[in-house]
């Protein structure tokens, strides 16, 4: 449970662990991921010059949920967080999912 | 309970509405981070555009006077101008803000047994977003003419209309970076800063509404604000996303819109439920029926409300399936409501009843939000909607929800909390007098919209068939009752604020951690000691178990 008391420990709790696991990742973990986000930004390019149909949607949200959790993961630090943000990060992407789902059903219902 | 002993001076002498900082005047007020003040300033703004939003209401009732087109005191363009400004001041800038800023801002810390809320500056912040997007909202209307496109910015023609709607989504834009903020605060407020022994279910329900409310707000706003941005897009560029002329999905648009729109409904009325549950247990002296029951309907109510956007556009376009999930979808809702008002109802059994003003509007709200949540079932189920779809009729329900329901909560609430805010009661006769006229100018308003609607009458329509004309010139005449109505309420509530008399901490006998401060409250901390929790919020030991 949490407190105001234990508040002041709380913060500094995940301070001290922020800054503990945030050495592993290095410079050169970073560059990885820049890189590997431009590649699947020219990716997301070159495939919206292929004709694929009913599965266009479905590619294009593909590369964009890999970027997305690229950026979450490592530049927000999120794998290393507490169990709690990750359920409000699911909460968030749960919703969205289903928002997606329903507005690209009427769509599809719709031909 | 029993009033706390403190001298009714001393906490005047020592309390927020004093300047005790090295700032004075209105400076001590807009660059104060005490949620205290930041929840003032924001009341004190957002009943500013109430009673621009009421005159404007008055004025589309008086259009009302001849069937028309001829003899009609505006043009069929300025009729357009006037609901569009009517919709845009009354949702963005009064009911979406609404309860949380205001009255949440200054009690969700003092329920819980905080200090202020997680992030007091980014709370100022929060104000000075709403207040520059009010700004930028209403240059925008006076710069190339007003706007004629709805508060719903519909596509095709807000992109086709000369008149500015690229300058007036932008100030909705940045007052949704507001709601964010607000909703994020409390989110953090709620988990971290909870007193000792307050676990999750020894919180306040306002404070769990509150914290559905937050959710919808974090996570729903950014959809409004992708959607208005991809507007400018359009508008100045011509992309063609929604243009149908380029190939664009206007359904898309209603889609993206309503994403946002429809949460944004229990933005609305997830707070005043939550004040609902304090006013009915306080004043019937028992604990809540179904405590858990009514938190979880909360989160119900703010999840499956993600999910029902679809309702509103059975008639644009969209698949059959479609209108068949979202139509199930919709009446699921009902269910976490239905369960709100059975509990509501079951804490009243054999309660000892006390029928102060803030209990009866509550009582109003209870017969008004029936009326509305009725009335909406024919518009959820895709037969009748097809028949009721841009009447009179969505205007009466959204009227009965909204106003009825979210508004006449939110005057409750001013009535429950305004002796805490200022240490000052207002008139008790007066404030009854004032809800029942207000009750009664408020069914002659919009009852007869129902009945119009039903009948065929098209909203936004600046001229009527003549068969129209008796329910009309009700209506009409209704609009001028309910204002009488709140002109007595306001003038009661200022006077009860500057020459009330002065009151313990404690006049309604209140069981949450606010009731146990000073009246007002003391700068800027709010507790001496922060207490420690021992009860469930709603402990009223003097209340026989009923079996």
């Amino acid at each position: 449970m949490e407190s105001q008391e234990t508040n002041v420990q709380t913060y500094s709790h995940d301070h001290a662990a922020e800054s503990k696991h945030a050495e592993p990742i290095g410079y050169g973990t970073y560059i990885l991921v820049w890189l590997a986000l431009i590649a699947l930004t020219a990716l997301t390019a070159v495939v919206s010059g292929v004709n694929l149909a009913a599965f266009t949607v479905v590619v294009a949200l593909v590369i964009a949920l890999t970027k997305a959790s690229l950026v979450v993961n490592i530049f927000m630090h999120i794998k290393f967080e507490d169990f709690i943000f990750k359920i409000f990060l699911s909460i968030a992407g749960f919703t969205l999912i289903v928002i997606f789902t329903l507005t690209f059903a009427d769509v599809y219902f719709r031909r | 309970m029993a009033d706390v002993a403190i001298p009714p001076n001393e906490a005047f002498a020592n309390s927020y509405l004093k300047n005790h900082g090295k700032r004075k005047g209105i400076l001590a007020w807009i660059l104060s981070t005490d949620h205290k003040r930041i929840g003032i300033l924001y009341m004190v703004s957002l009943f500013t555009f109430f009673t621009v939003g009421v005159i404007l209401g008055v004025l589309m009732r008086l259009e009302m006077l001849v069937p028309g087109p001829a003899g009609k005191l505006f043009t069929a363009q300025e009729y357009n101008a006037l609901f569009t400004l009517h919709g845009v001041i009354m949702i963005f800038l009064f009911v979406i803000p609404g309860i949380p800023a205001t009255l949440g801002n200054f009690f969700l810390p003092i329920q819980i047994g905080a200090k202020d809320v997680a992030f007091p500056r980014l709370n100022l912040l929060s104000w000075y977003l709403y207040v520059t997007g009010s700004i930028i909202i209403i240059v925008s209307l006076f710069h190339n003419g007003l706007p004629d496109t709805g508060w719903t910015f519909y596509i095709p023609y807000s992109i086709r209309t000369g008149t500015d709607v690229t300058m007036a989504v932008f100030g909705v834009f940045i007052l949704g970076f507001s709601s964010i903020l607000t909703g994020l605060n409390f989110i953090t407020t709620i988990h971290r800063l909870r007193a000792p022994g307050m676990g999750w279910f020894k919180m306040p329900l306002f404070v769990w509404a509150l914290y559905a409310t937050a959710w919808v707000q974090v996570i729903a706003t950014p959809v409004l604000a992708i959607t208005l941005l991809l507007i400018m897009v359009e508008r100045i560029f011509s992309v063609g996303i929604f243009d149908p002329a380029k190939g664009g999905d206007p359904v898309l648009y209603q889609h993206l819109f309503w994403i946002y729109s429809h949460p944004a409904v229990y933005i609305m009325i997830l707070p005043p439920m939550g004040v609902v549950s304090e006013i009915i247990t306080t004043f019937s002296r028992r604990t809540v029926f179904g405590y858990k029951a009514i938190a979880i309907s909360s989160l119900a109510i703010a999840f499956i409300g993600y999910l029902v956007w679809g309702h509103h556009m059975f008639v644009a376009g969209m698949s059959t399936t479609a209108q068949f999930v979202f139509s199930f979808l919709t009446f699921l809702v009902a269910v976490p409501s239905g369960i709100k008002v059975f509990n509501w109802v079951a804490t009243m059994y054999k309660g000892s009843i006390d029928l102060k003003p803030p209990f009866l509007f509550v009582m109003a709200f209870i017969f008004l939000f029936c009326i509305g949540g009725l009335t909406g079932l024919l518009l959820g189920s895709v037969a009748t909607d097809a028949q009721l779809h841009a009447t009179y009729f969505v205007v009466g329900h959204f009227h009965y929800i909204i106003f009825g329901g979210g508004v006449f909560i939110f005057f409750g609430a001013l009535h429950y909390w305004l002796p805490k805010m200022f240490g000052r009661m207002y008139s008790i006769k007066a404030a009854n007098w004032a809800l029942a006229i207000m009750f009664v100018g408020f069914n002659m308003l919009y009852f007869p919209m129902l009945v119009m609607g039903a009948e065929g009458m098209p909203r936004r329509y600046f001229a009527y068939l003549p068969k129209f004309e008796t329910w009309q010139h009700i209506s009409m005449v209704g609009s001028w009752v309910l204002v009488i109505g709140l002109i007595i309420m306001f003038a009661n509530l200022l006077h009860g604020i500057f020459k009330g008399k002065v009151v313990g901490s404690n006049p309604w006998g209140g069981t949450t951690l606010e009731w146990t401060i000073a009246s007002p409250p003391p700068p800027p901390e709010n507790f001496e000691e922060i207490p420690v929790i021992v009860h469930e919020p709603y402990y009223h030991p003097e209340a026989i178990e009923v079996k």
